[in-house]
């Protein structure tokens, strides 16, 4: 049965967290059942906030055949690292 | 509509029967629940309804705790559990009726949650501290129980041709055990008067409205009047209640000392 529900992916931002994050994937029939099967396999340990479910199938992903274009040139570029300079000591938070 | 039943008890005892119908329903009902775990259609399904089973138990741990309090013979609520025969339990008939299909258990699960919830709502405002805090707790998890076994009864009934058929099929079995939970009797009635309690009527005008607005948009046909059958809240059960506790209170009648 579960070969005809659509496959969605499920992010939770946790309570003390910023951002949500990708922590798996479920099964649903639609939307609204996706939030509740989320919310009752990956919170079930107060885990969440705020619960983001994105159909699978509308999930757009690089190639990973394109690793050598996309991601080596960055390698020998160390300067775009933000570590050339000094942090001035007052500075508390960065 | 008055049925017999409490009207000879003392204070204190109507107070222990109407907590234990309130422990007895949460505590039957995810006993029942729990026999999905390890068979459910799908894996989503499985966590779904054993968390719903588990937030019952929980709440039927406070509630046999409390009726043990009150009580004051120095029962607490696993002994209330599982130590008491079936016509000691005061749950209503329909959440021991057995799981049958998926249809079956969310049906059953939708008419005792759009019960639950208004119950629960006015106990949560209740005149008694105790009462207030269980059923605030308990209101959180129900309001959510209610929500997915709504969604569940709407997308099987107004799902393939099969789906509606089994739904309808749940609701036709399963709608002469409603009008029980409804029905006050003078325990009831004495809760509501010592301020306790809940009243059955606008519970009733609640469940009502919730039923009919979700069954319309499943495209399912509610059953019509009929013979509604009660005894459960009295402790007059269904043939199902005495196997459920034969497998519920096995291990501690057989091993009294067991510990985790």
């Amino acid at each position: 049965m579960s070969r005809d529900w659509p496959l969605w992916e499920v992010f939770i931002r946790s309570k003390h967290g910023l951002s949500h994050k990708h922590v798996g994937s479920i099964h649903a029939t639609d939307a609204e059942m996706a939030i509740n099967n989320a919310r009752d396999v990956y919170t079930r340990r107060n885990e969440g906030a705020s619960i983001w479910v994105v159909r699978a199938a509308d999930i757009v992903s690089s190639a990973p055949g394109d690793k050598e274009i996309l991601f080596d040139p960055s390698e020998d570029k160390i300067y775009r690292h933000p570590t050339f300079y000094e942090v001035p000591d007052e500075v508390e938070n960065l | 509509m008055a049925v017999t039943g409490g009207a000879a008890m003392s204070d204190a005892s109507k107070q222990f029967e109407y907590l234990l119908r309130l422990g007895d329903n949460a505590l039957v009902l995810g006993q029942r629940l729990s026999a999905w775990v390890g068979h459910a259609p799908v894996l989503e399904e499985e966590m779904a309804t054993a968390n719903v089973a588990l937030d019952l138990i929980g709440q039927a741990k406070s509630w046999l705790d409390l009726a043990g309090q009150v009580e004051g013979e120095g029962r607490d609520a696993d002994w209330l559990a599982y130590h008491r025969d079936a016509w000691d339990y005061r749950n209503a008939l329909l959440v021991e009726q057995p799981n049958g299909d998926y249809a079956m258990t969310i049906m059953r699960q939708f008419l005792f949650d759009a019960f639950h919830l208004p119950l629960l709502e006015q106990l949560a405002a209740s005149g008694d501290e105790r009462v207030r805090d269980i059923a605030a707790k308990s209101v959180k998890e129900v309001r959510y129980h209610l929500r997915r076994s709504s969604e569940w009864v709407i997308r099987l009934g107004d799902g393939t041709e099969e789906s509606h058929r089994r739904t309808q099929a749940a609701l036709d079995e399963l709608w002469r055990f409603t009008g029980e939970l409804m029905a006050a009797d003078a325990v009831d009635q004495a809760m509501v008067e010592q301020g306790l309690g809940a009243d059955l009527e606008p519970v009733a005008d609640a469940w009502r409205q919730r039923v009919d607005q979700v069954l319309e948009a499943a495209t399912l046909e509610r059953p019509g009047e009929q013979w509604m059958q009660q005894g459960g809240k009295q402790g007059r059960h269904s043939e199902h209640l005495g196997y459920i506790l034969a497998e519920m209170q096995f291990l501690p009648r057989a091993y009294p000392d067991a510990r985790w």
